[in-house]
Parts: C-alpha cells; structure tokens; sequence
C-alpha cells in the first residue's frame, strides 16, 4: 500500500517454553479492535491481562471504517479517543442517489455541545494501531504476537489453552478467557460452539483507493447508478486520501475473478471518470451474514466482536458493537475478579449484549432486504420508496442505505432500578441510555464524559449530598464518586459547571436531581432527591446483588453514618 | 385506537375506480407495479396508524394462498 506500513510487533519467545510456566488471570484470544480495547480496559483497573494473537502486526488492509460517536466516547475512557478522532476523517453529509438523480441528502450534524462527532471514517489498521501503542504504555497489559491458540479445554474453575509459537507449543492455564477473534473465530470451534443465522446470497467488492480528488468529504450511495445497472455502490472518505469503494457485485460473481485489478480499474473509471488518477490500495470480494451465537457467556469462556455475532456492514455497526461489548463486560468481570460481585452478573452481560446484537441484526437485516431485494415485488417497494424521496420527506425515512451505528438503550436491563411512576422525567437519559455528553467547566476538562472515569458516579445537581455522604459512597468496596454540577467546591470533590445549560436540560435536571452511571456510563437509576439507601440499593442491584443482600457485607454496617 | 373502516368510505365509487383505472394509462406491467406501490406507500403514510394498516395488510392477505414457486429478483 502506498499510504500505510504495517507495522511489525516483535515476536518474544515465551518463557513457558523455557520452564516458566504462570498461572494467568485473564486471557484475551485476539488484538483486533475488541481484543485490544478488552486489555486495555482491564489493565486501566489495574487487571493483569495477557492477549494472544496469531499475527505480528495489525489489520492488513482496512477493514471497518466507521466508527461511531459512543465508540470515540469509549475510547476517550480508554485514553486513545485523540489520535482516532484526529486522525480519522468526520462526516456529516450523506447523499443517496438512484438512477441517474440525487434522490435525497441527509445530514447527521449533531446538535451542538458534543466532544465527538456523530462518525469518524479511520482505516482499521490506524484504530489498531493507537490502541495497541495505548495498551504497550500499560504495565498489566502483555501482548503476545504471533501466538496462535491451537487447542482450549474448559471446566467451571478455568480455561487451559494450547498455544503455538515459531518456536513451538505450549499450555497456557487462565481463570477467565475472553474471545475476540474476529468472524471465523478459531476458539469457538475449538470450542464447538457455532453460530445461528442467515447467509446473504450477495457479494460486494470492496477497493481502497488512493485518489486526490475534489470530492467531498460525504458518504455517497447509488441505487442502480448508471455506471453499475442493478446494483448498489457506495463510496466513503478515510484518511491519507483514501476513498472505500463497494460495488455490490450479485451472488454469480467470481470472487476470484473480481478481485483482479484488471477487472477492478474498469468499474472505477466507469464511475469516477476515463481520466480520474488513482490507485488501488487493496481489495476484496466478501459476502456477509447476519447470525450471533445463543449466548455470549460461556462460564468461563466469553466471546465478544465479530466472534459473538455477525452483521452486514452497512450501517457500521460490527467493530462498533463489537467495542460496547467490551465497555459493557470488562467491568462486570471486573468486579466478579475482585470478589464484589457475584458470577451470575456476567449473566447479564448476555442478556444486554444479545439484546444490543438482536438490535443491530435487525436493523442490518432490513438495510440488506432493502439493498438487495429477494424478489421482485420487494424490488418494486424499493424503487417506489427511491423514487418517492425525491419529492416526500416522509420516503426518505423508509429509504435504507443502512441505519448507522447508534448506542443501545439498555431499557430492559434487569441491572436498571426502575424510577416510581410518581416521579417524572422527560429526555433521553432513561434507565439504561448511555451518559449524553455536554459542555462543562470542570477539573478534568471540558466535557461531562471526562469526569466519569470508570467507576460507578453520582451525578448530582446542587449540593444535595453531604460531603460525608460522598466521602462513604466513594469509600465503599463497590466505589460510587459524586460529581456535583453547580455550587462551591467542598471537600476536595469534583465539581464542575454547566458550561451552557445544555447539561441540565439533556437530564431534565432540577435541584437535587441525580443520576447513577455505572462504569461503561450508562444511566442505571435516577432520582429526583438524594436518599443514600436508594444510591446503595441502586449500586448493589446494577452489581448482580439482590437488593436485600448488601455488597460484601459492608453497606449495612456503614449506612448510619451517611447521615 | 382507529379500526380500519371496510364500510363504504368513498363519496363516488365508480369515480374513484376509474380514476384508479386512469393512473395506469399507457404503463406497462412493471411501471403499473411501481406506481401501485408508490400509491400504497403515500396512502399508508397518510393513513399512519399502525394497527389499521396492519389490519388493511391482513384483510389484503385474505383468501390469497402462499404459493412455493416465488421468483428472486
């Protein structure tokens, strides 16, 4: 390629084959996006973790290319949100065309007081890249390249896998082992544990291409363009002046044969002009599903990415989903290491997870019905919304080039603690939403999301909770810190301003209004006043703990004195 | 919550027939088919509710059997 280099880890002979032999904690198999972010979340709470990997550099070619808002939220926690935000390309503008017309435009310019764009276009292999750079300034986490998992046997205390090196095999032993080993992940069928869904009888051809041109920084979708009849394309802006190119290609194709720059150069000219001046980067010819296995968490075993579940790739939403599968487990197993919360609350994390993947199937399964009509009547529906969104607003919104990335609401979280009927909220952030971000004055930047760290946080509006109270809440095993919006700085705790308003009115916020955010930042509770007990309470059932049941014996003996 | 109305609705039903007749002149089979389509998805926007339209879809249904011989695109 002419705009990148893969970089080449170092491949370390393994103590183990010299006698050294460590019993390990976590394992991750995979320093994909998911395996990478999974390590470096873990070692952020001080976790020792070790990833494995088959290969001795990052994603050859790009692969995933647009990553969403919550997943540079993600990576802002995980310290690495900068260079990919940076470096990546954002977007607003999207034009759909059909035939020969612009059948409608669509623009995603969020409103205003957000960090992070609502998408970044980044080659795969720079996302990989940061990360990896971000996990090697981490003491817990260790990278192993070049170290393929050849064998995995399971029992309810552990995992032990065999390993194999250029210099040879050998056994590793862990407590936990997470999977993320991409699509045709070799553990799970080692593990003989298979995937359900549906194969798409399409292929598409997809070409990086190196290309100055005045085009602008916009996704791009044709219906039946005339440079391609029947078929779909869609051209996208990465970075280093690298455009994606996929041409939907129909199921008779030859992988093989369409691969060949011969046959590539034609459909590029035909679409960009005789005279556009480009070079391919790399291409592929790829079909794709949509299946997910039956469940994620395997006692000791837990899969997540493309390992775990499958999707078309329009609407972005493999790696993106992929990185909130992490956010959402890593602290759950976390806590569950640690002794402060019960096994059964990676339970949980399946059924959060399933639900979020069951979302994103469906809504990649629709984008593909409608990209690639089954039969002729549902091509008919196709063209007649096509042909409707020209005129009709209300077409445009049955118009499908893909519905992107957007977080999950966890509304039916067991782990949410319902508000009372009683008590009345409006705005998005319900139970089980993810933090929306806004504009602040506060210690640790400009944003509400840079002051919630990885941990449980109080949210609080005014300075409803006493300084003792926060001072206990932070002190217990499972830690809760309060952030308090507005007021006098006391005791040392954070406190940051509202910058505009935007933050009260994101949270519907009055006086004493406060919000729980467990660790990956979703809302879990909210109250209208604080009570100490209901926080506790809130804490205790977002922790797999029964609500009569106090974590780890502590709460009950030190509630009195929150008072 | 609206019931989907099978009374006669329509002030002038030869008219509307006809009309209907009318906005197929000169078509062929497959643009006949996608002005249906347009039509249906105009109407149904219009219409809005969601249970009469799932009712109107039911009520189409009716009396037309699955056939196994469905022809991709």
């Amino acid at each position: 390629m002419k705009t990148y280099t893969n970089p080449v880890y170092e491949y370390r002979r393994p103590p183990e084959l010299d006698g050294t032999v460590r019993h390990r904690g976590v394992v991750i198999v995979g320093a994909g996006p998911v395996g990478l972010a999974a390590a470096i979340d873990l070692a952020q709470r001080g976790m020792p973790v070790l990833v494995l990997d088959d290969d001795d550099t990052v994603s050859v070619g790009s692969r995933a290319i647009c990553y969403a808002k919550r997943t540079l939220e993600i990576l802002d926690r995980l310290g690495c949100g900068e260079p990919v935000a940076q470096k990546g390309v954002s977007w607003n503008v999207g034009k759909v065309f059909h035939g020969d017309c612009l059948a409608y435009q669509f623009d995603l310019l969020p409103e205003p007081g957000h960090h992070r764009p609502a998408f970044v276009n980044l080659q795969q292999y720079y996302f990989e890249e940061y990360l990896v750079q971000r996990a090697q300034t981490l003491d817990a986490a260790e990278i192993r390249w070049k170290h393929r998992v050849v064998d995995v046997s399971r029992d309810e205390q552990g995992v032990t896998l065999r390993v194999a090196t250029p210099d040879g095999d050998y056994a590793l032993s862990c407590d936990w082992l997470i999977v993320c080993d991409g699509a045709r992940s070799p553990v799970r069928r080692l593990l003989g544990l298979d995937t359900e869904g549906q194969v798409f009888r399409d292929r598409f051809l997809i070409a990086d291409i190196h290309m100055t041109s005045d085009f602008p920084t916009e996704r791009w979708f044709w219906f039946d363009p005339p440079f391609h009849r029947n078929q779909s394309v869609l051209l996208h802006r990465q970075a280093d002046d690298v455009w994606r190119v996929d041409f939907q290609l129909g199921w008779d194709a030859d992988p093989e044969e369409e691969k060949k720059p011969a046959n590539i150069l034609p459909r590029l000219h035909a679409m960009l002009g005789a005279d556009a001046v480009f070079e391919i980067e790399w291409a592929s010819v790829y079909t794709f599903q949509c299946r997910r296995m039956q469940k994620f968490h395997h006692g000791r075993v837990v899969f997540a990415g493309d390992a775990a579940h499958l999707v078309s790739p329009f609407g972005a939403r493999g790696a993106n989903s992929g990185v909130q599968d992490v956010d959402n487990l890593v602290w759950k197993l976390d806590l569950v290491v640690r002794g402060l919360a019960p096994e059964s609350l990676l339970d949980t994390y399946d059924e959060e997870r399933i639900a979020a993947a069951d979302e994103n199937i469906l809504h990649s399964t629709r984008a593909t019905d409608f990209i690639t009509p089954k039969s002729v009547v549902s091509r008919t529906f196709r063209d007649a919304a096509l042909s409707l969104a020209r005129h009709h607003g209300f077409a445009r919104k049955l118009v499908n080039s893909g519905r992107l990335s957007v977080p999950t609401v966890l509304l039916d979280s067991r782990l949410n603690t319902p508000t009372p009927d009683h008590v009345t909220f409006s705005g998005a952030m319900v139970p089980g939403a993810p933090a929306a971000d806004a504009p602040v004055f506060g210690p640790r930047g400009g944003w509400l999301l840079d002051h919630l760290g990885g941990t449980f946080n109080l949210l609080v509006f005014g300075d409803a909770v006493p300084a003792a109270a926060a001072r206990i809440l932070a002190q217990d095993p499972i830690a809760c810190s309060t952030i308090q919006v507005g007021g006098v700085a006391q005791d040392g705790r954070n406190v940051i301003q509202d910058r505009d308003g935007r933050l009260a009115t994101r949270y519907d916020a009055q006086p004493n209004t406060c919000y729980l955010l467990r660790p990956d930042q979703h809302v879990c509770a909210r109250w209208r006043e604080f009570d100490p007990v209901a926080v506790r309470g809130a804490v205790a059932r977002a922790t797999g703990h029964t609500a009569d049941t106090s974590i780890a014996g502590n709460a009950e003996r030190t509630a009195p004195c929150m008072y | 919550m609206h019931v989907l109305n099978t009374e006669l609705n329509l002030a002038a039903p030869d008219d509307f027939y006809a009309a209907l007749l009318d906005m197929h002149r000169d078509l062929n089979e497959t643009q006949s088919a996608l002005v249906n389509a347009k039509l249906l998805l105009l109407l149904a926007n219009h219409i809005g509710d969601d249970a009469v339209l799932r009712a109107a879809m039911a009520a189409a249904r009716m009396d037309v059997a699955p056939q196994p011989d469905i022809k991709p695109c």
